[in-house]
């Protein structure tokens, strides 16, 4: 903790050599958020990473890409999502090579899921993976900590998610427009980062469709607004 | 158990210690501190943090002495035997993605937290990895207890295309914070300058802490005792 940076006893500052924020798991303390439209999808995240109380980095990318059409939103262990998100980018890639075909987002987050699922024990990774492809449009799947894989109209992951169920429960409705979403998503996700003290930074949106990504960025002072009293 | 009879197990060498890199208009400039720690015992006064990796790549490190030094010596081995058989310049994300699969193989038991940079065809390129295999890539990076001091003067002073005085100027003011302010870190800067021309290692690039000269003479004179003879 940040307290024993500025201790002045002998033992907890320095005897330990290093303070514990630095040995603590990178972890993101997330918000993200992904929701179907008809032809496509919208993604969205914030952009803080943490160790302890250190924001290792504030304009992270959590937003990772698996193939040109299919994308996942990475929470919890760092490590962990990174590890997982390069394993299924690289064997999507070989399956993509051997059929000579664009991946599917359900085989994507099928292999999302068994990774999960198999060190469920040893990992910490909630992972949304969304995406487009020819046979069921866009798509979204939720692969939360147990390992299981769902699909859903539109859902939210991270530590952020929890301030915002109601507010989604009450401005989602379906068969909106990709502007509409795109203004859920945004909303939603300021919202969050304005209560989580681990979510912040920019909004990173993105919609993917038959076209593959279109990617834009919030910087934080053009947040939306809200009662800050 | 033998902690219940009071003997403790045998701590590693960790490195209290400031590193940090910046990406600047031809390159990237890294830098260190050179003191390497044993609790509150100063065990190398002028160790070399800077580690090489290829002739266009450095890795500075952080966290256990004997782990950022092998693992990086184990990198630069694979990334030799890498660009003899592909017959091209080693690039900065190889290094990167061999690295990381090796800390996250290991769960955070190789203490190793690394700051890598270098320079490959793609352009400049600089990344941070922690010990648990997450790792992160931006335009200006600080690692090890001294981090917080050190990224204070980046978040400060850094800005795009910097050039190459004023770039050597404000790591080595970076890598100062962490000497003064942070007790895990002392004795000299470091700095490794990489451009597509070229490596310029600068050991050491400057002495922030120069023992001052006495003022007076204190001895007494020769004669001073008288001497039965």
């Amino acid at each position: 903790m940040a307290v024993n940076l500025i201790t002045n006893s002998n033992d907890t500052a320095f005897s330990d050599s290093s303070p514990d924020w630095l040995n603590s798991e990178v972890m993101t303390g997330t918000t993200i958020m992904a929701v179907e439209y008809d032809g496509g999808v919208v993604i969205g995240a914030d952009s803080r990473t943490t160790s302890g109380s250190y924001v290792v980095n504030r304009v992270t990318d959590k937003l990772t890409r698996i193939s040109d059409s299919i994308y996942c939103c990475r929470s919890g262990s760092a490590a962990d999502t990174q590890a997982i998100a390069d394993i299924v980018a690289y064997s999507l890639n070989f399956h993509k090579m051997e059929l000579d075909e664009e991946p599917l987002v359900e085989t994507a987050s099928s292999i999302f899921r068994d990774m999960c699922y198999r060190y469920r024990d040893s990992m910490v990774a909630g992972i949304i993976c969304a995406g487009w492809d020819c046979f069921k449009g866009g798509q979204v799947y939720v692969i939360p900590l147990g390992g299981m894989c769902v699909r859903r109209p539109f859902t939210i992951g991270g530590s952020g998610s929890t301030y915002i169920y109601g507010y989604c429960d009450a401005h989602y409705k379906p068969n909106m427009s990709k502007n509409e979403c795109l203004d859920f998503v945004k909303q939603a996700v300021a919202l969050a980062m304005s209560r989580d003290g681990s979510s912040g930074g920019v909004i990173r949106l993105a919609s993917i469709d038959k076209d593959g990504i279109n990617r834009t960025i919030i910087s934080g002072d053009k947040l939306p607004t809200f009662y800050d009293g | 158990m033998f902690a219940k009879k009071g003997i403790q197990a045998a701590k590693a060498r960790k490195t209290g210690t400031t590193i940090a890199g910046i990406v600047f208009k031809d390159g990237i400039i890294l830098g260190a501190d050179t003191r390497a720690s044993e609790g509150t015992f100063i065990a190398d006064k002028n160790c070399s943090k800077i580690h090489y990796i290829s002739p266009n790549m450095y890795c500075c490190g952080a966290g256990t002495a004997a782990d950022t030094e092998y693992v990086t010596r184990l990198i630069s081995s694979k990334i030799e035997l890498h660009s003899l058989t592909t017959e091209r310049k080693p690039r900065v994300v190889a290094a990167l993605t061999m690295l990381k699969q090796m800390l996250f193989r290991y769960q955070g038991y190789v203490g190793a937290y690394l700051v890598l940079g270098g320079v490959d065809s793609t352009g400049p390129h600089l990344y941070t990895v922690h010990a648990r295999g997450s790792s992160d890539k931006l335009p200006y990076v600080t690692m090890g207890s001294g981090s917080l001091a050190a990224m204070a003067v980046f978040e400060d002073r850094y800005h795009v295309n910097m050039e190459l005085d004023e770039a050597k100027q404000l790591v080595r003011d970076a890598i100062a914070a962490g000497i003064f302010n942070d007790l895990g870190s002392g004795s000299n800067v470091d700095l490794c300058v990489i451009t597509k021309d070229g490596t310029d290692y600068i050991r050491p690039f400057d002495e922030a802490n120069i023992k001052g000269v006495r003022q007076g003479k204190y001895r007494y004179k020769r004669g001073t005792t008288g001497l039965y003879t």
